[in-house]
């Protein structure tokens, strides 16, 4: 995910200098340089780079770090510090009118991802804060932009204000509110062209647009891989429109996504959410204290709990932890829980979000078809098999290979994982608190863990450990 | 000295002893210049005042002759190579005036484009039937309008040009196309929302060779080039294309945005390998960004920049001139 080829620069030019004695003024030297290179290869903007690592440089340089035992810790420490402090320390949320119509937005360059996230926006409003969304087409230059948003509205069933391309901007915006006044809607989310920021004609038109609704939020969408131009577009939206948060789009890609640090740091305008994906519900509140440490490659436990919390059903999961405790967990259940699984996304995301295993993901081809492969061959199962997974012999594992299209012994592995997988889950719930903190703790070994799971190092094409 | 006395010698040439194809070359460059004013403006103050403020060549020069290239995405790595090189010849040639040395960065920038070889930017036409263009790239670069431009191009020099919708995914893609076509005066293939994009592909080439079409331009759904499921849809593309006319697509082209940073380059290899890219189009040069990494990317990988898109008018798309370019780039150092 974003930010980890500049987590593995920093790793490594780190490297050089942690489980070594005390450092020199050259060795601090050399890691500035890795840091700084890492950071221009970031697309991180050249002064905030300059500005970043002279300001590290400088703590580095004092007396705690020269003097540490583990100089290279301290280091990181203070990277880890600036680079949040460089971030905005906290996430910054959403400003919505207590009475009345609450009016966004979205600006910015051609292709930034303005009408995708204007409808990202709208059903991430309507799901947290229970808003009733209008989307407004407002972008008439555009060929088949109109369209595009009123296709998005459908998806979400969301209704879309649109008065074809013929009239001005300012004046669909103008009726838009009416519109959401008559309909009883709270919450006018605006879709305007996309536009260079040196196009003066268009920036008034945006500026014509400001003075007339006096929106709540004017969000600048700005696409992660953007170079060191990217200072200068926000800059200069900025300047023009006081532009109130930006989203930050396409970092599912491997953009290492230093324009994030750049705006920030050069407008003080806070980034307000990541795109992460194509799909409609792919939008993250951007945690500026998390990014850091993700950039650090020290993991990101507090997004992967919200995404879980999100996702999974409570009372499903109850039930499922009795289940588990009864042994009564059977193919049913098991499918279900891949399904629960699959809703948090992709499963490569996630685990990298987990302290630690960040950088080893790597050479590691987590294939999501096997998840696909597993339910198939769970389909092809009777009722009667699902139910009492032990009935299962090699005639019945033969048919079932033969429905799902695999071959017999994936449905061989599939049943003793299966296996393992309960007896696992006895164990574990049989087990008093005290023993479960133990297992907790970082290189303890689960009971009855499958030899095979971690294969730390041990390189290319490892399987997950899963299957 | 190469490009720059070339440049030097039509650009400072009396009105009245220009030749028509001299006259031609300055009408391009007008067109560049303007498309990059933003880029030149802010490029060139720094150049200027650097050299206003330094006497002689020395480390702090080329320092923030570094910083300058990084400053236009051109990538870190050729950055380095090039201030490398720099160095070198400064050093070799024992070089001291600071007008001399202005013109060894303009060559430079000029043989890290050339490498040597005589760069190609005319489009692959097959001669003998139809010639199949497919365009991809991630989302938002532009491809649909470039196509949009280019079909334009190719119909005012007299081809018979279609289109195929090849993103069926995106909401109002299609009809973006049809937009365009519409424009154009030429024919689009479509089918539904959500199709297989390759049925499409094969569905066009029919009819392009029924109504003996000479160029078919063929887009494609953005997508980011770390979707490995979407990257095999596109290899599929390309081979289907491939089947039905041996020898196509006759150029894949990637469409890059010249606000990319580093990206550009990951992009750049990874489209590569699934559909064998033959050449860029960079989009949205009139802005402020440079688009500097397509020099690292021509640097690293060799991929010739064919189009540059120079502003939203259908006639604001330009094969690429490396000379035109670096004009851009240095034009002020010619006057």
């Amino acid at each position: 995910m974003a930010f980890d080829s500049l987590s593995e620069r920093l790793q490594s030019a780190l490297k050089k200098v942690t489980g070594r004695g005390a450092l020199t003024e050259n060795d601090i030297e050399t890691m500035m340089r890795e840091v700084r290179l890492s950071l221009l290869e970031a697309d991180v903007n050249f002064k905030v780079v300059k500005e970043f690592t002279n300001e590290v440089k400088q703590k580095a340089m004092g007396e705690r770090v020269l003097k540490s035992l583990t100089p290279g810790q301290q280091v990181v420490k203070i990277v880890h510090e600036e680079l949040k402090a460089l971030m905005g320390e906290e996430a910054e949320n959403l400003t919505f009118k207590i009475q009345g119509i609450t009016i966004f937005m979205m600006v910015g360059l051609q292709g930034a991802g303005k009408t995708t996230h204007a409808g990202k926006l709208a059903i991430y409003c309507r799901k947290k804060f229970n808003k009733k969304p209008l989307l407004v087409a407002a972008d008439i230059y555009r060929p088949a932009a109109v369209d595009q948003l009123v296709t998005i509205g459908k998806q979400l069933n969301v209704p879309v204000f649109e008065m074809g391309t013929q009239v001005n901007p300012v004046e669909i915006v103008r009726n838009s509110l009416e519109y959401a006044k008559t309909n009883n809607l709270d919450l006018v989310i605006i879709d305007t062209a996309g536009r260079l920021h040196i196009n003066e004609e268009l920036m008034d038109e945006l500026k014509n647009i400001k003075e007339l609704v006096k929106p709540d939020e004017i969000l600048l969408t700005v696409d992660a891989m953007t170079g060191q131009d990217a200072v200068t577009v926000a800059s200069s939206f900025h300047e023009q429109l006081n532009v109130t948060g930006a989203v930050l789009t396409k970092l599912d890609g491997d953009t290492r996504g230093g324009a994030a640090l750049s705006i920030r740091k050069v407008t003080g305008v806070p980034i307000k959410f990541m795109g992460l994906g194509e799909k409609l519900d792919q939008l993250e509140i951007f945690h500026p204290d998390r990014m850091a440490s993700r950039i650090l490659g020290m993991g990101d436990v507090l997004s992967l709990i919200e995404k879980a919390q999100e996702s999974i059903d409570e009372e499903e999961a109850e039930l499922m932890a009795k289940k588990f405790k009864s042994s009564t967990f059977d193919y049913n259940d098991f499918k279900k829980q891949i399904k629960q699984i699959r809703k948090l996304g992709n499963l490569k995301g996630l685990l990298k979000m987990i302290p630690g295993v960040g950088s080893q993901l790597n050479n590691i081809d987590i294939d999501e078809k096997q998840f696909t492969n597993i339910e198939a061959m769970i389909n092809s199962m009777t009722e009667f098999e699902r139910k009492n997974p032990d009935v299962l012999n090699t005639s019945r594992k033969a048919r079932i290979a033969k429905g799902s299209g695999r071959d017999v012994g994936e449905v061989n592995r599939l049943a003793k994982q299966f296996e393992e997988m309960r007896k696992m889950m006895k164990q574990m719930m049989n087990m008093n608190p005290k023993d479960m903190e133990r297992m907790m703790k970082p290189g303890a070994k689960m009971p009855g863990q499958v030899s095979q799971s971690k294969g730390k190092g041990k390189g290319k094409g490892n399987r997950a450990p899963w299957y | 000295m190469g490009l720059f006395n070339n440049l030097k010698n039509i650009f400072g040439k009396n009105k009245n002893q220009i030749t028509k194809e001299e006259n031609e070359i300055i009408e391009k460059a007008e067109k560049y210049k303007k498309g990059m004013e933003k880029t030149r403006n802010t490029m060139m103050s720094r150049l200027k005042s650097l050299f206003e403020s330094y006497d002689v060549i020395n480390d702090d020069l080329f320092e923030e002759l570094e910083e300058i290239f990084i400053m236009a995405d051109i990538g870190v790595s050729t950055v380095l190579e090039v201030i490398n090189k720099l160095r070198a010849d400064v050093r070799m040639r024992n070089i001291t005036d600071m007008s001399e040395f202005q013109k060894i960065i303009v060559d430079k920038m000029f043989e890290i484009y050339v490498k040597g070889e005589i760069v190609n930017t005319n489009l692959n036409i097959n001669d003998e039937g139809l010639t199949v263009l497919l365009f991809v790239g991630v989302n938002g670069v532009g491809k649909t309008t470039s196509i949009g431009k280019i079909a334009h191009k190719l119909q005012s020099e007299g081809k018979k040009v279609m289109m195929a919708a090849g993103d069926t995914f995106r909401a109002g893609a299609i009809n973006q196309l049809k937009v365009w076509a519409e424009r154009v005066g030429c024919e689009c293939v479509t089918k539904q929302e959500g199709s297989d994009p390759a049925a499409v592909m094969f569905e066009a080439i029919q009819e392009a060779k029924a109504k003996n079409v000479d160029v078919l331009l063929c887009d494609t759904a953005g997508r980011l080039q770390t979707k490995t499921n979407l990257m095999k849809e596109l290899e599929k593309i390309y081979r289907v294309i491939n089947k039905e006319i041996p020898g196509a697509p006759h150029e894949t082209l990637l469409v890059i945005d010249a606000t990319t940073g580093q990206n550009g380059m990951n992009q750049a290899k990874a489209f590569t390998e699934a559909t064998n890219v033959t050449g860029i189009i960079l989009t949205k040069l009139d802005g402020t960004a440079k688009g500097g990494i397509v020099l690292a990317i021509r640097n690293e990988l060799g991929l010739p920049i064919k189009f540059v898109g120079l502003g939203e008018k259908i006639v604001d798309l330009e094969y690429f001139d490396i000379e035109q370019y670096i004009y851009g780039l240095f034009s002020d150092m010619f006057e």
